[in-house]
This record gives structure tokens, C-alpha cells and sequence, in this order.
């Protein structure tokens, strides 16, 4: 018996050993990120810098934008009243008048520039340089202009309420699902005004048909389905976009988002869902990606193959969109409330009762 | 002025200034202990904001972090300070800067008054209690707690083992006995003068400064030596959770503290404006002079620290992803499978929904499509039956199913034709109710119009795979509802499993089946199996069928030969 022992120590050891070199693997993908994000910083350019009026506590938010004047009116007051002080921008070549809209909002820094979405990683180098300067100890929002963040009970709690009760428990960041909202009619046909509530007009959801994997690399989720795949992606749903993300983080200057705000490093931070058949608490990112707007987009979008790192296989994609499309579907679900999605089992109040 | 509060203070001064103003109107002396590392600036701040209030003093100031002695001696001194200066104190409330009144105080002063001889506190014997978190419970009184839980833990663990290993125990002083309870008390002038001015004092003081988290237990033991009358509950409402932290009340609990009854909460949320708002005016006249009723916060809470210890079964999401074993119930809902009845009977689906109400598909896991009820192309919220997306996640797409369904009973046919990926998981599922015909995937072979050498070769495939999926039911993993028969065993007697099956699943109450599915003609399957045989494939899951009139290749009786002679 004493072999077997033997051979149980070292299959533990082997097991610890490899272990050690994926965190050791890991340390230095991040290390290189980290580098690359450091010199793509010279490809920003300071509009305007009102990063002085950031306090200790703040709470802070990262966004990378491009033409999106429709969408900005509402990101912000959403954004305010969960109580984020400050958002730092990076515009990326907007013509619409974003950049000007934003240079007079007193609680916002922007910075300009006209390289590549892309080879930026979909602007995560740029906001990762930015959040190595300024993010460092604080709670940091990394959110689209299309997205909204919501989490149990966000209408009475706001976003310092729930920072200061994660940094109780330890837990250094907040789990979400991005969820596709949609309209009933085709895509193109609901109108929207600006600086009104989109999930007004995009009131409608998958609540069902999401899929969940675990990649055990960075410890991440990978979680797709809802609109997107059961609309485009039903013959290759691995190729179905991804759903969850990390958006809100307790900010070091050492970490580093590797796919979009989808997984991090270090990958402890990929850790948003328990695995003893508990439940953590995390919100949804309303998704109003499907805006009026959308289908006048997608044409130019797929002219700049700047969205997919294998672009020319989302041709068809584009092409579906810019044919002003249906999403909506007998199954479809109109959206009415946080507690609807933690009743359907979107988002969970975890221990945050 | 017959009751005092002895008050913590470590955050939120604002929030404080308020609530002792609130005490101090309703006439109650208060004395304030702010832990000293709160910044010198903050508390001459917080001093001079309560200047104009006569009946409020600032005791000496204590470290205090949490799990250490300080806060028991930051309630010492203040309790101290408070029976010397207010003489007219009968009872004692020990309160923190976070802690709110729900109710008008003067009815918290009445029904002190009504029980002047009775100690509020909660005081158990440390076997009896369930809520150490950690694994500390009766070592808290006998190992030394030198270092800080939350700076030190690496030190505080290594010593605490360093103890275990030498079998390391303090003695407990004599005459007390430990018990432990909630932080919050209020004690009558009698028992906590007693207990403050005790002769051995300073050897209770020596040893409870090692003990660890003692505000949980140095009044709660003293006070059994002393008092005549103790009630062992807190009059302060606080709930813990899973890790034993405090809930935090925000705004959204507003109606449900209005109906606790509770006179005190904690720990209310700073920034909970609501909250304040609500209880710190005096036109709550309204509320009921009851007996604190903090039973429906109680089960609020009991859910949320249930959601967090069981999570909500056949639930997969970014929340929650279970290890394998882990998940407290791998499906949302009881479910049925049923395998070879539909081979062996004609429109078997079609006779399940009438006789059960239940929800039938086809094979859902078959290789040629997904089979939802009536053949729709998606079901239960954008489940689709593209087989691409159900074999890309096969485990999921059962769970999925499940909890989309959640309250309307499913049943699927399932065989060795289908996918098989689920075979292991719906053996595991306790959900499960799995009804097996073996050998019934025969019937399609021997009705169909094929080769017999394809048909040989299915057969023997698709034994195999039947035989390994009973496998998987047979072993001791299996924790599904199973029940195996032959085919042969079956037909026997159809009605009788029949009925069984339906009575645990029918949603239409029992009765007795009034209409038979219909069974195929098997006429001559016995001698197809036979055919196997004879052609070296050993059919044995469907039992011992009887060849009907055995095939002869023996030659008819040759006729005498008819000799002329």
C-alpha cells in the first residue's frame, strides 16, 4: 500500500505544480497587458482633464465610445443617480458631436483618439492605461454607453451602498449578465428620443435559453445565448457573443481586463458565482445595443471590421442587422422590474438582503 | 430619566448626532464612548456638535476592534460614567452609533418601568447555541487570543493550532460559567453596579482579555452571578448572516421594521435617509403598543441566509455554478422519462398527456432532432430544438428545460437511439422518475423494411448502448426514482407498472386508467429475435420470448416409400 501512497502524493504535487505554473503563466500574460496598455497611452490625446475633482472615495467609470450622442444623455443620469462622481472617457473619433457633449459635463475627463478599436483590444488598452493612472483604490465602473448596470434593490440602494458592503465581505468586485433587450416590432421601427429611458422602448427579453461554461484558465464563466444566439448564431452558438462580465471592480493599478470587461486578471476576480451550490450576489447589464439606430450602423460597422477581432466572419451578422430585423418572438418576455430578473434567475440578491 | 444609554460610536457622526439628540429629547441621559482611533479632529468635532445637550458625556476612550477587549471596556467605562453622574438611572441601555429606535422611546422607558427588576439580555450556555462562525465555540474560553483576527490572521490561526497541537487550556476562573449572546443589553442599575464593582473583577477582567470576542460574553456570564430576573433576549433587533456579519438595514426594509415591534435595530445603513427620516420624528404615535414581534424579520432573513447556504436548486447562472455534487438538487423539478414505451405502444405520447396532464415530449435527446410537445420548434422560452445548440451544452439544456418549466410536470421518451450525454445525469438526479422497458428499441427493428444484416448490426449497437445506460441506473450513484422491466415482463401485464407510473405523476388525482395505450402486434417478434439468434447476435435485455410455431428445416415426413413388391 505504501506505493500507492507514493503515487497519490505525486499526482498532488503534479496537480500543485501545474497549478503554480498556470498562476505563474498568468502573472506575466497580465505583466504583458499591463506593458502593452503602458505604450498604447501615447495614442490618447487630453481633451479635457477634470480628474482633480475625483475625491478618495469616489467611484468611477471607464468607457470607450464612438459616435453615440442618442445613447449619452441617459448613460449619464443613470450613471449619476446609482452615484458614480466621476467618468473618464476615451472617444474614439466621434462625429456626432459626443466629444463636445462631453467636454461640457462637469463631472467628466475625456481623451481623444482616431487609432484602431481593434488593436486597442476594443479599447481595453486605452482604459487600461487610463486606470492604471487614476482607478488605483477605487470602486471602477468599465461600461459601454449601451450598457446600464442594475443589481437587487438598485432603486432604493445605491452603487456606494453595495461597494461598502462588498468591501465588508472581502469581495473586491460585482458579477453581471449582459441582458439583450429588444423591441416588440422590427428593430429599426422603434423610436427613440434621446435622453429617455431606452428600456422604455427596448422592453423586451430572452428570459430563457442561456448556456453557462466554466474555463478553468482564468477561472471565468462563459456565459452566452438570449436574442443574439437564438436570432444569429442557432447553427454555431460557440461563435454566440459573450454574456457575463465584470463591470464593477475595487480598482488596483496592477489588473488588467484580457477580453473586453468579460474575464481579468488576476483571475481571482473571474470569481463572481460560488460553486457549492450558493448563490452570490450579482446585477445585469441592460443591453440597448438594439436601438432605432442600430440598423443604419451595422452596414458602416461591418465596412470597419472594428468589432470582431475575425471580422469577416460576422458578415452575416451585420447583414441580418441591416435588415431592419424582428428579435422579438412568442417566448419574448417584456421587462418590468430588478425583481422579475431575480425571480427568472438572471441576477441573484446572493446575502445582500 | 429612569433609563440610560451607554452608546459606541466608531463611524457615521452625523448619523450618532442624530440619534443621541433622539434618546436625549425622550429624556434619557447618554454617555458616548468614540473609539480612539477615530482622527482627534473628528472627535472635537463630534464634542463640540453635542455641546448644548446637558445630559450627555464622553467617557475614556478605548481602542476598539472587533473580536479584542476594547469594546468591553469602552462598555465598562461608559457604563461606569453612567451610573456615577445620572443617579437616577434604573436601567442601562448599551446601544452603538448605527443602532436606531424604532419605537417612540417613552414606550421603551414604560415597559422598563413595568419590569424594573428584569435584565434583558441574551445568555446561553455555550453547548447550546449554534451560532459560531469560524469553529470557535467552547475554545474562545480556553485557548489565548493574543493576536487581531482581522490584521493578524496568518498569527492568530498559527497560534491558535500552535495551542490545539500542545493541548493548551486556560482555566477558567472559578464560580463562573461561560455563556455567550448577543452584544446588545440593558441591565438594571442593581446587576451591572454588581458586576462593575465586583471584588474579583480585575481576575474576570485578566481573563476575559484573552478570550476571544468578549463583548459576546463578559456581561452574559458575569450577569448570571448577580441577576435576580434575567430575561436572555436583546431588546436590539440584529440579524447575522452566513459569515456572521451584521445585516445592514437599508430603505427598502422600512415597512418591514415598522411591523417588527422591535424598539431598537442595527445595524441601520448611514445613508439609509428613509430610515432616520421614518423613525427619528415623534409623529409615530401610530405604532402599537405590542410586545416586540421580530418573528417577520426573522424569516426575511432566514431567506436570504438560506439563499446563500442552498442557493436555489437546477439554477445555473453567474451567481451560481456548482461543482459537480455540489449542487443541492441538479434539476429545478420532478420529471419523468420514459424508455421503449413509446416503441412498444402506438401513440403513446398522445395517451401519457390525456391520461397524466402532463407535459410530453418525444425524444428530446434524439439524434435526429429535438422532439418538443406537438414538434414546435422552440419551447418553455427560447429553448430551440436546433440540435446544434442542445448537444453544445447537453447537461444544461436538460437543467435549463427544467427550471424554465418550473411547475408544470415534463415527461420525454428517452433510448438508444438518442444522444446519450445525459445518461449518467438523470441516473444521478433524484428528480428523476425513470421508467425503463429494456429491449423494447427491438420493435422498430423488427417492424421496419430493411436488410437483415443493417438490422443485425443496429440491434447489437443498440444493445450495447442500453446495456451501459442500465448500467449507469443500476449503480449505487443513481439516486433517481428507477423502475426496470423486460419487455417481455412487461407485456405480461402492462396495466399494472401502467398505473403505478401515472398515480405518482398524475396531476389529475388518482383513478384508475380507463383506456390501454395500444400495444403493437407482435406477432412474430419472438421468431425475429429468434432470426438474431440464428444469426449470431445475442438479443437477452427484452427477457425470454416464445417462438410461435417453431420454423422446421427439419423435411416433412417422407412418405413410405411404396414398394411393389
Amino acid at each position: 500500500m505504501h506505493g500507492a501512497g507514493i503515487s497519490r502524493g505525486i499526482t498532488i504535487a503534479s496537480r500543485q505544480l501545474s497549478r503554480a505554473v498556470l498562476a505563474y503563466r498568468m502573472r506575466w500574460k497580465r505583466r504583458r497587458l499591463l506593458y502593452r496598455s503602458w505604450r498604447k497611452r501615447r495614442q490618447l490625446s487630453l481633451v479635457i482633464d477634470r480628474t482633480d475633482r475625483i475625491h478618495p472615495n469616489a467611484i468611477l467609470s471607464f468607457t470607450t465610445l464612438r459616435n453615440e450622442i442618442a445613447r449619452l444623455p441617459y448613460f449619464l443620469e443613470h450613471y449619476r443617480a446609482l452615484g458614480v462622481e466621476h467618468f473618464i472617457v476615451v472617444d474614439n473619433d466621434s462625429d456626432d458631436g459626443s466629444a463636445e457633449f462631453l467636454a461640457h459635463q462637469p463631472d467628466v475627463s475625456v481623451w481623444h483618439t482616431s487609432h484602431s478599436y481593434r488593436l486597442s483590444r476594443f479599447g481595453v488598452d486605452w482604459l487600461t492605461s487610463l486606470q492604471m493612472t487614476y482607478a488605483h483604490d477605487h470602486w471602477t465602473l468599465t461600461v459601454d454607453v449601451d450598457e446600464l448596470l442594475i443589481y437587487p434593490d438598485w432603486d432604493t440602494r445605491k452603487l456606494p451602498d453595495l461597494t461598502a458592503w462588498l468591501d465588508a465581505r472581502h469581495q473586491p468586485m460585482l458579477g453581471t449578465m449582459m441582458l439583450d433587450m429588444y423591441p416588440k416590432g422590427a428593430v429599426g421601427s422603434a423610436k427613440y428620443t434621446p435622453g429617455t429611458d431606452p428600456t422604455r422602448v427596448l422592453n423586451w427579453f430572452d428570459a430563457y435559453g442561456y448556456w453557462v461554461q466554466r474555463q478553468p484558465r482564468m477561472d471565468s464563466l462563459w456565459l452566452q445565448g438570449g436574442v443574439r444566439l437564438r436570432c444569429f448564431f442557432q447553427s454555431e452558438p460557440e461563435r454566440a457573443p459573450t454574456l457575463n462580465k465584470v463591470p464593477l471592480v475595487k480598482w488596483n493599478k496592477r489588473y488588467a481586463y484580457v477580453s473586453s470587461a468579460h474575464s481579468m486578471l488576476p483571475p481571482r476576480l473571474n470569481h463572481i458565482y460560488d460553486e457549492n451550490g450558493q448563490e452570490k450576489v450579482t446585477g445585469v447589464l441592460l443591453h440597448t445595443k438594439f436601438l432605432d439606430q442600430i440598423v443604419a450602423k451595422s452596414s458602416v460597422e461591418k465596412q470597419r471590421q472594428e468589432h470582431f477581432s475575425n471580422s469577416s466572419l460576422y458578415d452575416a451578422y451585420y447583414d441580418a442587422l441591416a435588415d431592419n430585423p424582428i428579435l422579438w418572438d412568442e417566448s419574448s418576455v417584456a421587462y418590468q422590474n430588478w425583481e422579475q430578473l431575480v425571480d427568472l434567475g438572471l441576477m441573484s440578491k446572493g446575502e445582500w438582503a | 430619566m429612569s433609563v440610560g444609554i451607554v452608546m459606541l460610536v466608531h463611524n457615521a457622526f452625523d448619523r450618532a448626532e442624530e440619534v443621541v439628540r433622539h434618546w436625549h429629547g425622550a429624556g434619557c441621559p447618554v454617555v458616548i464612548h468614540v473609539d480612539r482611533s477615530v482622527k482627534k479632529a473628528t472627535y472635537s468635532n463630534f464634542v463640540t456638535a453635542l455641546k448644548d445637550l446637558k445630559n450627555v458625556r464622553f467617557c475614556k476612550r478605548h481602542r476598539c476592534e472587533w473580536g479584542t477587549w476594547g469594546i468591553t471596556a469602552a462598555t465598562q467605562s461608559a457604563s461606569e460614567m453612567l451610573l456615577a453622574d445620572f443617579k437616577d438611572v434604573r436601567h442601562a441601555y448599551l446601544a452603538s452609533g448605527s443602532c436606531l429606535p424604532l419605537r417612540p422611546v417613552q414606550e421603551l422607558i414604560d415597559y422598563l418601568v413595568k419590569r424594573p427588576r428584569t435584565d434583558f439580555i441574551e445568555s446561553a450556555t455555550i453547548a447550546d447555541v449554534p451560532w459560531t462562525v469560524g469553529g470557535l465555540d467552547h475554545e474562545r474560553f480556553t485557548l489565548r487570543f493574543p493576536f487581531s483576527w482581522k490584521r493578524q490572521r496568518m498569527l492568530f490561526d498559527r497560534y491558535v493550532n500552535l495551542q490545539r497541537r500542545f493541548g493548551y487550556r486556560r482555566k477558567i476562573p472559578d464560580g463562573i460559567v461561560p455563556h455567550m449572546g448577543s452584544q446588545w443589553w440593558c441591565l438594571t442599575r442593581q446587576t451591572l453596579s454588581a458586576i462593575l464593582s465586583d471584588p474579583d473583577r480585575a481576575i474576570y477582567d485578566r481573563y476575559f482579555r484573552k478570550v476571544w470576542i468578549p463583548d459576546e460574553s463578559y456581561f452574559q456570564t458575569l450577569v448570571r452571578l448577580y441577576s435576580q430576573n434575567i430575561e436572555s433576549r436583546s431588546l436590539t433587533l440584529s440579524k447575522f448572516d452566513f459569515q456572521g456579519k451584521p445585516h445592514i438595514f437599508y430603505d427598502d426594509h422600512l415597512q418591514l421594521l415598522r411591523r417588527s415591534d422591535c424598539f431598537v435595530a442595527r445595524k441601520v445603513w448611514p445613508r439609509a435617509d428613509r430610515l432616520y427620516q421614518a423613525f427619528l420624528t415623534d409623529a409615530e404615535t401610530a405604532m402599537r403598543r405590542t410586545e416586540p414581534n421580530p418573528g417577520k424579520i426573522d424569516r426575511i432573513f432566514a431567506k436570504a441566509v438560506d439563499r446563500r447556504t442552498r442557493g436555489r436548486p437546477g439554477l445555473i447562472m453567474q451567481s451560481r455554478f456548482p461543482h459537480d455534487g455540489h449542487e443541492n438538487g441538479v434539476t429545478a423539478a420532478p420529471y419523468s422519462v420514459f424508455e421503449g414505451f413509446s416503441d412498444l405502444f402506438v401513440d403513446f405520447e398522445e395517451w401519457l398527456t390525456k391520461s397524466t396532464g402532463c407535459r410530453v415530449h418525444g425524444h428530446l435527446f434524439g439524434s435526429e432532432g429535438v422532439e418538443f410537445e406537438g414538434r414546435q420548434s422552440s419551447y418553455a422560452g427560447a429553448i430551440s430544438s436546433n440540435i446544434a445548440m442542445r448537444d453544445h451544452n447537453a447537461t444544461q439544456f436538460l437543467i435549463n428545460l427544467m427550471w424554465n418549466t418550473r411547475g408544470e410536470r415534463q415527461c420525454f421518451q428517452f433510448g438508444p437511439r438518442d444522444s446519450q450525454y445525459i445518461s449518467w445525469d438523470i441516473a444521478k438526479d433524484p428528480n428523476a422518475q425513470i421508467s425503463v422497458i429494456s429491449g423494447a428499441w427491438a420493435v422498430p427493428l423488427f417492424l421496419s423494411n430493411r436488410n437483415f444484416s443493417d438490422l443485425r448490426a443496429d440491434a447489437a449497437l443498440q444493445q450495447k448502448i442500453e446495456s451501459e445506460h442500465l448500467n449507469a441506473l443500476r449503480s449505487s450513484y443513481a439516486k433517481a426514482r428507477i423502475r426496470i422491466w423486460s419487455m417481455a415482463d412487461f407485456i405480461e401485464n402492462p396495466m399494472e407498472p401502467l398505473q403505478t407510473i401515472v398515480d405518482e405523476i398524475s396531476i389529475k388525482g388518482l383513478r384508475r386508467l380507463s383506456e390501454a395505450p395500444k400495444m403493437i402486434d407482435l406477432t412474430g417478434f419472438g421468431q425475429f429475435l429468434q432470426n438474431l439468434k440464428n444469426q449470431g447476435m445475442h438479443p437477452y435485455l427484452m427477457g425470454d420470448f416464445q417462438v410461435e410455431g417453431a420454423p422446421t428445416n427439419a423435411k416433412p415426413n417422407p412418405r413410405k416409400p411404396y414398394l411393389v413388391k
